[in-house]
């Protein structure tokens, strides 16, 4: 298990570097002029020295293995000096730094991030909480009213796009009703309890959209897995050995069907920021995604190959986690 | 005895036709049904639809702007005074349009690469190493960033509509194949231990041949689950990106951006975000169910329980 992990690392590494490839080259070989949208009044001459101060003019190459430097050394120096106040980076060690605010891009991630894992990770939990005991309910009752129901409803919940629920709740809670802020306050703090239940109260919205639409794919995960579970052999021996049902089901079939349903949780968590982009900029949570969304509009290139590639990794190193949880939690399942 | 002729007939029955079967077993899927029926009305809606609705949907009539439904205009009007049905229907041809263009795509360069990856041994190690990387890539912040970066160069090279349509139809095609590539590469790698491909490679059939006559047809039923999932997909990544404002432009709207445009209005006029919501949730849903009963219509573990 241990020599999987450390091969699946390595064979990452590669996976990582081509997909930095490919984030540079879109974004490099795009027709698009980083000094477009500064002032007309700019001389040409100027112009040309801006340009070659940002490096424009190197080769292809060089541009590409200089952003990796400054990618993997430089930036993880800066950010230990900043976290426990060491003194590894020198000077000449420039940062990734934005096109529109001039700042490290790294402290405007560290800006963004705890709205972002606020709202999403929040979600994510209650969806995943929401999605087990209905999948349970809906395999071990298949066919009834519930299973019909809780059927449609998860149908419904992946093929209602997030940005029309997202709306949809804001006409019905903020327009109609008034109940809750159909904008995020990223400003609040939480001193008290008042505050606290206006935070809980602008987290609301943004947070059930993205609950419902995880909890519709991990129920129908969750339903398929128990469904395959239930007519096994061992599920009737365990009744055989009189059992109770509680017993069968919620300690044999369930520990059993968890090893698919945990395995595509892991997968989801980087999509989850990937479909969060949509949800923040419905609710105006200025989280990471629509960090990324400024960017790309004001053609901030440094910005938007770190978010993108930053998504990059989520995905690779989630998918080794999923699969490194998949040989543990399976032991039919040997790599070696 | 005079019971035996009966038997004898019923067991001697015409060889059924397999889509009768695949049709058969499609229709017990109520839903399934249901989405059909709902996917064929829209298809009538927006190709017929703007023949029965002369309204130009571009057509400003700023003096009647802002309306509610009435008999001129059921669906009400936009702040310039356009129709919204008119809007609905035209956006809704664009946005069916580019869920089936791109789905085509992504379907010839998903079987394309599974074909060659599962009947190549030479080709499948490195073809399934790229669908890997594709698979890591992270899409919809990729979509974004190239549909911004090559928005102008394509609008001037092919006008502002075709430009915009190639463009959507040509990124998500070319980021959505990959699953489709897998279910056939599995497929094609069970289909070749078969006796029948061995029966038409010991006649001497070439490789294109063999592929074309022989494992094509068997691997259709997956490329068509593929096929309606896909369209649900596209349609929702193209107006995921109208919505963001970096899709079809507001002159030439799609379901996706006639709902980003209502945003705005949302106070005064919630009403106008419900239809081209409603429009885009209600196909995907119609498509998805679809490709439910589809899967289980087309899988012979299920068909004739």
């Amino acid at each position: 298990m241990l020599t999987y992990t450390i091969r699946r690392l390595l064979i990452a590494i590669p996976t990582l570097l081509f997909i930095s490839l490919i984030i540079f080259l879109v974004v490099t070989l795009a027709p698009s002029d980083p000094t477009a949208n500064l002032p007309l009044s700019i001389p040409s001459e100027v112009r040309a020295q801006i340009r070659e101060s940002l490096g424009l003019n190197e080769p292809l190459l060089v541009r590409y293995l200089l952003w990796l430097r400054q990618f993997f050394v430089y930036e993880p120096l800066h950010i230990l000096d900043q976290a426990f106040g060491w003194s590894l980076a020198t000077d000449d060690m420039q940062r990734i730094l934005s096109w529109q605010t001039r700042s490290p891009v790294a402290d405007l991630i560290v800006q963004r991030m705890p709205q972002t894992l606020w709202v999403v990770g929040t979600s994510y939990i209650i969806g995943v909480l929401i999605a087990l005991p209905i999948g349970i309910v809906s395999a071990y009752r298949q066919y009834s009213w519930f299973d019909q129901v809780g059927t449609f409803v998860s149908m419904a919940g992946f093929s209602v796009p997030t940005f029309f629920t997202g709306v949809l709740l804001i006409v019905i809670f903020s327009v109609q009703l008034g109940w809750f802020p159909s904008i995020y306050d990223t400003t609040h703090e939480v001193t008290d309890l008042a505050s606290f239940w206006v935070q809980v109260k602008q987290m609301i919205m943004p947070v059930a959209v993205l609950a419902l639409y995880n909890a519709a794919q991990i129920s129908r995960f969750m339903r398929a897995s128990m469904l395959d579970n239930l007519n096994q052999d061992y599920v009737r021996t365990a009744r055989a050995k009189g059992l109770s049902e509680q017993v069968v089901v919620l300690v044999h079939v369930l520990r059993n069907s968890m090893i698919p349903v945990v395995t595509v949780i892991a997968l989801g968590v980087p999509t989850v920021f990937g479909g969060a982009i949509i949800t923040e900029q419905v609710f105006k949570v200025n989280g990471i995604g629509q960090l990324l969304i400024i960017a790309i509009q004001g053609g901030d290139v440094p910005t938007v190959q770190t978010l993108t590639f930053i998504f990059a990794v989520l995905i690779v190193l989630f998918n080794l986690v999923a699969d490194v949880l998949y040989g543990l939690l399976d032991p039919r399942i040997r790599y070696d | 005895m005079t019971d035996m002729p009966v038997e004898e007939t019923e067991i001697i029955r015409p060889p059924r036709n397999q889509w009768l079967d695949v049709w058969d077993q499609f229709k017990t899927h109520k839903g399934a049904l249901m989405g059909a029926a709902f996917f064929v009305f829209i298809l009538l809606a927006v190709t017929i639809g703007p023949l029965i609705w002369t309204i130009d949907p571009t057509y400003i009539d700023i003096r009647a702007r802002n309306q509610g439904p009435s008999l001129g205009h059921p669906f009400g009007t936009d702040q310039l005074g356009r129709d919204t049905l008119a809007r609905m229907l035209s956006g809704g041809q664009v946005s069916v349009a580019v869920g089936v263009a791109a789905m085509a795509l992504s379907l010839v360069v998903g079987t394309f690469i599974g074909v060659l990856a599962g009947y190549f041994r030479r080709l499948d190690g490195i073809l399934m190493r790229l669908t890997d990387l594709f698979l890591a890539l992270p899409l919809l912040p990729l979509l974004l960033v190239i549909i911004m970066l090559f928005r102008d160069a394509l609008r001037s090279a092919f006008g502002p509509e075709g430009g915009i349509f190639i463009l959507i139809v040509g990124v998500i095609g070319i980021t959505s194949w990959m699953q489709t590539a897998r279910i056939v590469r599995g497929d094609v790698l069970a289909l070749k231990e078969r006796e029948f491909v061995l029966a038409a490679r010991s006649i001497g059939t070439p490789s294109h041949r063999m592929i074309t006559r022989h494992v094509l047809p068997n691997v259709l039923s997956p490329i068509m689950v593929s096929a309606t999932l896909g369209i649900a997909n596209a349609i929702i990544t193209e107006s995921a990106l109208s919505f963001l404002g970096l899709g079809f432009p507001s002159d030439f709207p799609t379901w996706g951006r006639l709902l980003f445009d209502s945003t705005d209005y949302l106070q005064q006029y919630p009403e106008r975000v419900i239809w081209p919501g409603l429009a885009i949730s209600l196909t995907v849903l119609s498509v998805n169910y679809m490709g439910d009963g589809l899967r289980d219509a087309l899988d012979p573990r299920i068909r004739g329980r």
